[in-house]
């Protein structure tokens, strides 16, 4: 065991000797051996969770595994009452209901947490991260009435009319205005995603060394080239994970979802277009589903939105890791 | 001073536990002369159950119940399981699902209730006429205007828009989809062909609202909506209803009387598993339908078994007056003295549980 007395030495660097001192320290038997047990036993716990509800997951869709194999992927037919399952208009309805939020949350995200990190005003700093965050403390179901009641109207009077006169060309902006639908969907998810996205980001660009800032200043640089060369090279990959993290929200988002996004499981190309989302279809027919291949084959739908948020989550994981290797080389450590 | 300090810390919490211990004990002990009985299903009869169950403590404060409303497909999967000691469920059981269970299963009706079809049409806050041709063809995306030449005729003393017609169905599983959908079937073959009957269908046209509470908020936000909601929903929303004609060729507005009057007419079989959709009767409201609990014949706990059957008869019988009030419709009289017949089979151990009453 360490002296006592040796922890305490007064004298410059004593902090720092005292985290070594600790550092160094001989494992307690027991404490130690307990602390090591936790934390695998922790991991552990995590890794046998997963493949549980994958295990569990893969069983009990078995019935409708068997019955229409990959055809349930591509396939759009869902009829629970001649018991025909496909999962494609909820698979299209997932991915490009939160592409959409991220596409509209990102930018404001982004400019947000720039304005907090560099340009705004001390005192105002505060407020504005504590209000941006509170917006995630609200409840889904609060966002979904909110959208039903006031958003819903409102794209249907003013935004959907609107839209129509002035890009109507475009295939995406036709079609009857119902109020709820992808577009209404997708800007509800992208309000949900934008706190998580900007306090993310906001954290790593608080992170670029100060240094960096002041050479690029030093050089010459308006305040608006330093950002873009000199604070956003250095938060990339920070900033992509943000996006993902959102992204992986906006795919599970159930509730506020499926109370704005008119839940038919249709392929339209229109954002106007009612469309429905994997999370929502669970949600809504779980409950009241009786027959046994109904039943599998809404787990079945679980199981897809696993693999799919998985596949995201792989792909989020190498985009950051090439966006981190692309930033170590323009930027020596 | 330290040391005293987590000494005394020490104690209060060896006297915290102490407390609590004694305190866990005081809460469990009474529970001792109280009998736990399990339920879980249906959501659409929630409201009613829990104020009987809540009423229900006058007449024997000793039966607690503990009712899950998980929706009618739990309810069922439950009972089939025999983890619950009754399940309930808007929809009657099929014979498949019936032989799936490992004894026999009783429906008991307990209340009614109706499918109410609302609209947003502008200039007609109410008195709008439906034919069943007519909403069949709304819900199958036949008639796609307001204006249409069969609703003027059915409505010659309404002045109907040019708007565009707008179906809104739930989409979240309901017994009322079931009830909605099952009318929908019996009066058009098409209906029936085409998309059925069931909990959740394949809508040709329209929208979804999650709940009663999604689909009303569509309609009212929707110029050209139509759409249907719970009875009880629309009378607490003061919603916009539509006449129904019945199967006697009458125009009848939903209330808790023309629903009564449905099951009234209906020629009621001995299991109680009827649908009561486009039932004969000048009063009869075509879109009604009954609620059931569901409890095995054989009850394999006497003490249990023998405090749910006083309680359903109870229910059926001094129960029915809490029920117009929070807008179900009570059972008509010669249904309770079905109901009384069927109560009496239930027995444990080769004796009926209900012995005089």
């Amino acid at each position: 065991m360490v002296n006592r007395s040796e922890l305490v030495t007064q004298g410059p660097d004593a902090g720092t000797r005292q985290i070594s001192a600790v550092l160094r320290r001989p494992v307690g038997r027991f404490g130690g051996r307990m602390f090591n047990v936790v934390i695998v036993g922790g991991a552990l716990l995590v890794v046998s969770l997963m493949s549980l509800m994958v295990y569990e997951l893969v069983t009990t869709s078995w019935l409708s595994l068997e019955r229409f194999g990959f055809a349930f992927i591509w396939t759009s037919d869902w009829d629970p009452v001649r018991l025909k399952f496909g999962a494609l208009p909820f698979m299209y309805g997932t991915l490009v209901s939160s592409v959409l939020a991220l596409l509209i949350a990102v930018p404001p995200s982004i400019g947000v947490a720039i304005f907090l990190v560099e340009l705004s005003p001390l005192w105002l700093r505060g407020p504005i991260a504590f209000l941006g965050e509170l917006l995630a403390a609200i409840p889904s179901v609060v966002y979904g009435l909110w959208g039903i009641f006031i958003l819903a109207p409102w794209m249907q009077q003013t935004a959907q009319p609107f839209l129509k006169s002035t890009m109507g060309f475009l295939p995406l902006f036709q079609g009857p205005a119902y109020g709820v639908g992808m577009l209404t969907a997708g800007i509800i998810l992208a309000i949900m995603v934008t706190p998580f996205v900007s306090s993310v980001t906001r954290e790593v660009l608080a992170q670029v060394p100060r240094a960096q800032r002041e050479a690029a200043l030093a050089l010459g640089a308006t305040r608006w080239e330093m950002i873009r060369m000199a604070v956003l090279p250095f938060g990339w990959s920070g900033i992509i994970g943000a996006c993902m993290l959102g992204l992986g929200r906006a795919l599970g988002e159930t509730m506020a979802v499926t109370m704005v996004i008119g839940n038919r499981p249709e392929i339209a190309l229109s954002l106007f277009a009612p469309s429905y989302t994997m999370a929502s279809v669970i949600a809504n027919e779980f409950t009241e589903a009786t027959d046994d291949l109904y039943l599998s084959a809404l787990i079945e739908i679980g199981l897809v939105l696993f693999v799919i948020t998985l596949v995201v989550n792989i792909l989020a994981r190498l985009l950051v890791w090439r966006a981190g290797r692309g930033m170590a080389v323009g930027v020596p450590e | 001073m330290r040391v005293q300090l987590r000494k005394g810390l020490r104690s209060i919490r060896l006297r915290d536990l102490g407390l609590v211990m004694v305190g866990m004990l005081f809460f469990a002990l009474p529970a001792r002369a109280d009998v736990l009985i399990n339920g879980a299903g249906a959501t659409f009869p929630y409201p009613i159950y829990s104020k009987w169950f809540w009423e229900y403590r006058q007449v024997d404060s000793s039966a607690k119940f503990n009712y899950q409303s998980i929706g009618s497909g739990g309810g069922v999967r439950q009972i089939i399981a025999r983890t619950v000691d009754f399940g309930a469920s808007d929809a009657p059981l099929t014979d498949a699902e019936l032989s799936k269970a490992p004894a026999k299963l009783l429906h008991i009706p307990t209340v009614m209730g109706a499918v109410v079809v609302t609209y947003n049409v502008q200039g007609i806050a109410t008195g709008l006429k439906l034919t069943p041709v007519v909403l069949v063809d709304i819900f199958l995306g036949r008639i796609t205007r307001w204006n249409d030449a069969r609703l003027a005729t059915v409505n010659p003393a309404l002045v109907l828009p040019a708007d565009d017609i707008i179906v809104v169905h739930r989409s979240d599983g309901s017994g009322t989809t079931s009830i909605f959908t099952d009318y929908l079937s019996s009066v058009s073959p098409d209906w029936k062909q085409k998309v059925g009957q069931g909990k959740a269908v394949r809508w040709p046209v329209g929208l979804g609202g999650k709940g009663n509470e999604g689909v009303a908020g569509q309609v009212k936000n929707t110029r050209g909506a139509i759409g249907y909601v719970e009875l009880a929903y629309a009378e607490q929303n003061k919603l916009p209803y539509a006449f129904l004609q019945n199967q006697a060729g009458h125009f009848v507005a939903p209330s808790l009387e023309t629903t009564t009057a449905a099951a009234a007419g209906a020629t009621m079989p001995a299991d109680f598993r009827i649908s009561l959709v486009n039932q004969p009767g000048k009063d009869s409201y075509p879109i009604a339908g009954l609620t059931w609990i569901l409890l095995y014949q054989q009850q394999r706990d006497c003490e249990r078994g023998q405090k749910v059957v006083k309680f359903l008869w109870w229910a059926t019988h001094d129960g029915q007056r809490y029920v117009p009030e929070l807008l179900y419709a009570p059972l008509p009289a010669d249904v309770v003295r079905m109901v009384e017949a069927t109560l009496k089979t239930i027995n444990c151990e080769g004796k009926p549980l209900l012995v005089s009453q």
